[in-house]
């Protein structure tokens, strides 16, 4: 998980010119970042990119917008990237 | 091309989806009322609507890749470069590269060239939802047609 983070908090800082040393496992994307959606846009190209996956994020605004998961499930970069890694996973299994 | 009613593109010369390509034709129409003002004495075709018109490239292949499940619409514009004027008269040739295709986004690139000279390009990120209605829909699928859009790609259409 720790270099999924670091590659995250990179994607963050350069996407959204945020101080890498501002952003922890613990930062909430949103809350604490201040990342709006379409920052977020970018950041997810990144991801999708850098990881080789298609990060579903219909599912998971769907998914929060109907009570079965807070944003804390998907967007605290702890969260995020323990999701990236499973989708790694899902995809070379 | 009718500009006033933003309709930029004119017809779709052609689609591969596998490729995730698009080319498009667009004719700048010699005379419209956007000239009289953009400039007096010496128009060109803005800027804006040189985006608007490979946004209308990008969304179409777009709308193919999905199978007209889903409607773009333009969140971001990057990387846009003008390389030169565009006077009344001149037909443009518009290519677009599906760059990435997300969960509700979509990245484009796209470029317009003229007589094989490059004229700008950009960037393009898209959002993608449901259609907003299914008149709207059907609209789209009508425009779809008289652009040419090949008939496969379009459901309902025949081969």
């Amino acid at each position: 998980m720790s270099s999924t983070f670091e590659t995250v908090a990179n994607i963050i800082a350069e996407t959204c010119d945020i101080p890498r040393e501002t952003i922890t496992p613990d930062s909430h994307s949103i809350n604490d970042l201040g990342i709006d959606s379409l920052d977020f846009l970018d950041i997810a190209f990144a991801i999708d990119k850098a990881f080789g996956i298609k990060i579903p994020l219909e599912q998971w605004t769907a998914e929060v917008n109907e009570g079965k998961a807070s944003t804390d499930d998907y967007f605290v970069l702890k969260n995020l990237s323990a999701r990236i890694d499973e989708l790694v996973a899902a995809k070379s299994a | 091309m009718r500009i006033e009613y933003f309709q930029l593109i004119d017809r779709v010369v052609a689609l591969d989806l596998p490729a995730d390509t698009i080319r498009v034709e667009a004719d700048v129409p010699q005379d419209s009322t956007i000239f009289e003002g953009h400039f007096p004495g010496h128009p060109l075709m803005p800027g804006v609507l040189l985006i608007e018109a490979m946004a209308q490239t990008s969304g179409w292949l777009v709308i193919g890749k999905t199978g007209f499940a889903r409607m773009p619409f333009l969140a971001a514009v990057k990387e846009a470069k003008f390389r030169t004027f565009v006077p009344p008269g001149q037909r443009l040739d518009i290519e677009a590269v599906l760059e990435h295709e997300g969960s509700g986004f979509a990245v484009t690139k796209a470029k317009t060239r003229s007589d094989g000279k490059p004229i700008c390009e950009a960037t393009l990120t898209f959002r993608l939802t449901p259609f907003p209605n299914d008149h709207f829909r059907e609209q789209m699928r009508a425009t779809a047609e008289r652009l040419g859009f090949p008939l496969p790609a379009i459901p309902g259409g025949t081969a």
